[in-house]
């Protein structure tokens, strides 16, 4: 180190804006430039190292500093909450190297960063949502061969894809795969939409754009606003976006993805959304779940 | 009679060692041809050229395609060559391991071919395995197991069914029946020879095993290091070789 004696604000001069050098921006919005181009193509770009292990969202933190302006506003979810380790490291990651703004509210976060969930609230046009993918090819566990797998994409042999939910029925009697469900998009390329559950396959058709990075990979994907998305399924068993037949207990949703929460070693569980910023601003509205209270009373 | 499929002068070499070379012959619908020798006498370089495994260095393999009459499927497009294998063509490898999908059930291997060309309905694919267990002597209780709980020889009678579902019209077979005991052989022969005929098949069968054309192959060739040195019918080659490599290999088969 050249500098020992440094002031916090030369510390953050130390660092360029969100991280990553300008050329490695350069080549990760020319990759997202090209998976918009070809929506569901894989795109191979030289992922870099970043300060957190495989894993933990290094595709996804790569392709938000890429996109980040001065003045964007952050948002990070993790399997819906804004208040995991996952959520709360990368956010503050940014807060840091980028000093740029951040929030919880879906509405008001031009950029989100995303672990295995689309936010409830419908995105609209000028979001960006950015995956983190752990494995982007959706035929990787049928098919090894990487090889293999790059020339079924490029002749659009997805007979295989069905083998896998053939699978499914034959042993379960429904198609099981519950989450990283694959997609066809725009009737060409079949994508692997990262482990969301298939409860949020639908919303991929949404007027913000999608961004997927896998780090590990080194795979860069998207889908353009308004991009048809189609869930892969038999005629007579047909895709269903499935959830917990339960209605939120902290705020009483009956749309929103839920999670269950075991309470004790006795077998009582609860249902509440996933989406943390979802259900908080139903209860701020006013909606009260089975085991909820009044948001007001629960302020001590 | 216009043949389903015309072989001219194919040749393939490794380096300076030869493959197989300068090998002619036509093949007409219904027709069962066997491709015998010795180890290395380069039977399996000339199936995978064939085939499309492998690409030959000179010569040309026309095929009688539906849409389009004889092509070229040397020279063809890799997505239209890729397409006749799944659909018009079957490969029965040597090792079922080689030609199934181990960790996927025996009715997802029958249904592979089904959805590779399009079939969406899960009960359709299914019925259809079911029929084609049935017709390889697989009993349908056995369709959500995996190849891995199969017998050898269940697993290459798996390995036809799922060749044979999209109703190919040439089947390339590599030493069908390697490596399985003599009766389990005797009844492979008899349900290939049965679909064989029912199906009005033609086959391309290379073994080292003469009983095995005996039975199956309508015309033979004999190949030793990388030339063939004999064709004719299968009783006039075998009863009456006339190479003296030929003779040698009618000559040592064992007579029990």
């Amino acid at each position: 180190m050249t500098h020992l004696y440094t002031t916090p604000e030369a510390e953050m001069n130390a660092y360029n804006f969100a991280y990553l050098d300008e050329q490695t921006k350069r080549m990760i919005r020319r990759a997202i430039l090209k998976g918009l181009a070809i929506p569901g193509y894989q795109v191979p770009f030289a992922s870099r190292e970043m300060p957190m292990p495989y894993g933990w969202g290094t595709g996804g933190v790569q392709v938000s500093a890429a996109v980040l302006m001065p003045e964007d506003t952050l948002k990070v979810i993790d399997q819906g909450a804004d208040d995991t380790t996952n959520a709360v490291s990368i956010r503050k990651f940014f807060e840091k190297t980028a000093g740029i703004a951040t929030t919880e509210q879906t509405t008001k976060a031009s950029v989100i960063q995303t672990r295995h969930r689309i936010p409830e609230a419908a995105l609209s046009e000028g979001q960006i949502l950015v995956y983190q993918v752990p494995i982007p090819e959706p035929l990787r566990f049928l098919e090894p061969s990487e090889v293999e797998t790059r020339k079924m994409h490029s002749l659009e042999e997805y007979g295989l894809m069905h083998v896998k939910l053939y699978e499914d029925i034959s042993r379960h009697g429904a198609i099981a795969t519950a989450y990283a469900y694959p997609v066809k998009v725009e009737e060409r390329y079949v994508m692997d939409p990262s482990p969301i559950p298939k409860f949020d396959n639908p919303k991929m058709e949404m007027a913000a754009i999608q961004l997927f990075g896998a780090g590990r990979e080194q795979r860069i994907y998207a889908i353009p606003p308004y991009t048809q998305v189609v869930s892969l399924d038999f005629d007579d068993f047909p895709f269903e976006a499935s959830k917990a037949d339960h209605a939120c207990d902290l705020c009483g949703a009956d749309d929103s993805y839920l999670d269950e929460v075991i309470m004790d070693d006795k077998g009582t569980r609860m249902f509440v959304c996933s989406d943390t910023d979802y259900c908080a601003a139903r209860r701020h509205a006013g909606h009260v779940g089975a085991q909820g209270i009044p948001e007001k009373e629960s302020v001590i | 009679m216009t043949p389903l499929l015309q072989v001219k002068d194919i040749a393939k070499t490794y380096g300076a060692r030869i493959g197989c070379t300068a090998v002619s012959f036509d093949l007409y619908p219904g027709e069962v041809m066997g491709i015998v020798g010795e180890s290395g006498s380069g039977k399996s370089t000339l199936l995978n050229c064939l085939a499309g495994h492998l690409e030959p260095d000179a010569g040309q393999v026309l095929f009688d395609t539906r849409s389009a009459g004889m092509q070229d499927t040397v020279t063809m497009s890799e997505p239209e060559r890729r397409m006749l294998s799944r659909t018009d063509w079957a490969f029965v490898h040597q090792h079922a391991r080689d030609g199934l999908r181990m960790n996927v059930s025996a009715g997802g291997n029958v249904g592979e071919r089904l959805m590779a060309v399009g079939a969406r309905h899960y009960g359709e694919i299914r019925s259809q395995a079911i029929d084609w267990l049935d017709r390889v002597e697989i009993h349908e209780t056995r369709i959500d197991d995996r190849p891995t709980a199969f017998s050898g020889g269940m697993q290459q009678r798996l390995q036809i069914a799922r060749n044979l579902v999209t109703g190919p019209r040439l089947v390339f077979m590599d030493e069908p029946t390697g490596g399985l005991d003599v009766s389990v052989q005797a009844r492979l022969l008899d349900l290939l020879r049965g679909l064989v005929r029912k199906m009005g098949l033609s086959a391309i069968i290379v073994t080292h095993d003469l009983a095995v054309v005996r039975l199956l192959a309508d015309r033979l060739m004999v190949m030793k290091d990388g030339h063939v040195v004999e064709t004719g019918l299968t009783d006039q080659v075998l009863d009456d070789p006339q190479h003296a490599y030929t003779q040698l290999l009618v000559s040592s088969v064992l007579q029990v």
